[in-house]
């Protein structure tokens, strides 16, 4: 049951954005978000929305497989657009005991549910075409310049990547113990919440005991191999932007200004029809 | 009869098109009373093998009954079975995590719902079997050497009183004294009735105390004989990455420069007599 958990739901994949620089993914993520917030009307968000379905069907990742992250976010959804529709004042379009529904209420449901749709799609691209050590890599290279601050990026990455790293070691550990108490007649299903909140501490200690045996193993086995940080380090994959990269880029630009002009545009269209 | 397994299968990816069996139509059944050694090479299905014994986990096909009852029906005891059936996982030092050794012991008992006294009795009668020193039962299991930390959680699973025994691996990274303690509470808890099984693949921990070797080879169960069956094939025994005990090779060896002795000798005490045997003439 532990092990159905997925976190950094990485789809294996041979695609071209798969292959690009996890940096440029990074930037597409951010321009993404601006440009849902920046764009405004139908063909702003038609522009949105097809951006991303050429990028999906260029990822190679199942529509299925996206659509599977909208759910978690569907009750919020359904919360923000209750709250909207009837909350909204303005032109009333349809009225019942104290519920009134508004022309404006349902515009900014109807913007709010496509805005969050296609957020969630377009930030899960990253996650799901980058492993988590390229993320990690590219995290690090992009947030490099934050050194001149003192800023601790390396450590932050490796961190960061370590974390990654025993997710699952830490479950196929939960497991085990789970098991050999169990054995010892555990009971981790049954009795009320106080019950099975105490049946947690035979899981809970040993699991942090070897978590810390885990770390202080794996910081000598790095010391041993002469760890000593950041500085100086050199790496097997060196991030190098390839031509694809440049290419994604102007691509991306060339996205985040057509979004930019058409809310000047849509922008001066209303100024003309209120 | 106590534990029959009946053609068993078990695969982690029962989605599969092909599924890849850990454990592959095995069946075999044991005695009360008996002393088993299963070996097997890593990844061959041991360890799977042994959590149905214990209701862990549950058959993909086939069925383990315990007493003539299957232990994968709906509404059976598992409780019950964990108990009459301890199963002492590998490295089990690692779900220690009470205060003290002898209310960690207490755990079990504790689960089965005794009254506080019973339990303690339990836990310190469990604690003298594996001849855990007494002036450490109120130390922190945290505090203890490698070799007392595993007899205290083998004792956690002794103070269940269970009929059979199950231990995965028990002298894993012990120093051949440790080794030596825990194979000898083996036997001296086989001597008073208890059924012991033991997963390993130290082909000499097997040869001193077994008598009944089911060897496993990608989830199947290749042989279930005797020690002396089960290493006269020592040649088979090696295909599949296993061993025969080093005293075996010594008795070949002798056998090719000219002595007459025997091969099916895989204990360091038999060797001696039939080398004596032969040259004592």
């Amino acid at each position: 049951m532990i092990r159905d958990i997925t976190l950094g739901q990485y789809y294996e994949a041979d695609s071209v954005i798969h292959r690009l620089d996890p940096r440029v993914k990074l930037a597409f993520t951010v321009i993404y978000i601006v440009s849902l917030y920046v764009g405004e009307g139908v063909l702003a968000f038609a522009l949105a929305a097809s951006f991303l379905a050429v990028i999906i069907i260029l990822s190679k990742v199942p529509v299925s497989f996206m659509l599977r992250g909208l759910k978690s976010i569907f009750i919020l959804m359904i919360i923000s657009v209750i709250f909207n529709l009837f909350l909204t004042q303005g032109e009333e379009i349809f009225h019942w005991w104290i519920f009134r529904i508004t022309k404006e209420g349902i515009r900014i449901a109807v913007r709010m549910v496509i805005r969050l749709i296609l957020l969630i799609m377009g930030t899960s691209i990253m996650t799901l075409t980058t492993t988590p050590s390229r993320l990690t890599d590219g995290l690090e290279k992009a947030f490099g310049f934050l050194k001149i601050f003192h800023v601790p990026v390396h450590a932050v990455a490796m961190m960061m990547s370590i974390a990654l790293r025993f997710i699952p070691i830490l479950i196929e550990e939960v497991n085990k113990i789970m098991k050999a108490q169990q054995a010892r007649g555990a009971d981790f299903e049954n009795g009320g919440l106080i019950k099975k909140a105490k049946a947690m501490i035979p899981l809970l200690i040993p699991l942090f005991v070897s978590a810390f045996r885990r770390a202080d193993d794996l910081a000598n086995a790095m010391e041993a191999r002469c760890y000593h940080g950041g500085d100086d380090r050199t790496k097997l994959h060196p991030l190098k932007y390839r031509k694809r990269d440049a290419i994604a880029y102007l691509v991306l630009f060339a996205y985040l200004a057509a979004i930019i002009l058409l809310r000047i545009f849509t922008s001066e269209l209303i100024k003309i029809v209120p | 009869m106590q534990i029959e397994v009946k053609d068993v299968c078990y695969t982690y990816t029962p989605e599969a098109e092909q599924p890849k069996f850990a454990v592959d139509h095995v069946s075999f059944s044991v005695e009360e009373g008996e002393f088993i050694a299963l070996i097997g090479h890593t990844g061959s299905g041991k360890s799977t093998l042994i959590q149905f014994l214990d209701g862990l986990l549950k058959p993909t096909s086939g069925e383990v009954l315990f007493h003539g009852e299957n232990v994968a029906a709906k509404g059976y005891d598992l409780k019950t079975l964990r108990q009459k059936v301890g199963l002492v996982f590998q490295y089990p030092e690692y779900q220690l995590f009470e205060t003290t050794v002898l209310k960690d012991v207490c755990y079990g008992p504790k689960n089965m719902g005794l009254p506080k006294e019973e339990q303690e009795a339990r836990a310190k009668e469990a604690l003298s079997l594996v001849r855990f020193p007494e002036a450490s039962y109120e130390k922190s299991p945290f505090d203890l050497s490698g070799g007392r930390k595993r007899r205290a959680a083998i004792a956690g699973i002794l103070a269940m009183k269970p009929e059979v025994l199950i231990l995965d691996e028990p002298t894993a990274g012990l120093d051949p004294e440790g080794r030596e303690d825990i194979l000898n509470v083996c036997r001296n808890l086989n001597d008073q009735g208890i059924t012991v099984i033991l997963v390993s693949h130290s082909m000499e921990d097997v040869a001193e105390y077994a008598k009944r070797i089911l060897v496993m080879n990608q989830g199947k169960l290749i042989y279930d004989a005797p020690p002396e069956k089960v290493f006269s094939d020592w040649r088979k025994l090696e295909e599949i990455g296993l061993s025969a005990p080093e005293v075996t090779y010594v008795m070949e060896g002798l056998r090719k420069a000219g002595f007459d002795v025997r091969t099916d000798v895989f204990t360091v005490e038999k060797a001696k007599e039939e080398i004596l045997r032969v040259f004592g003439k």
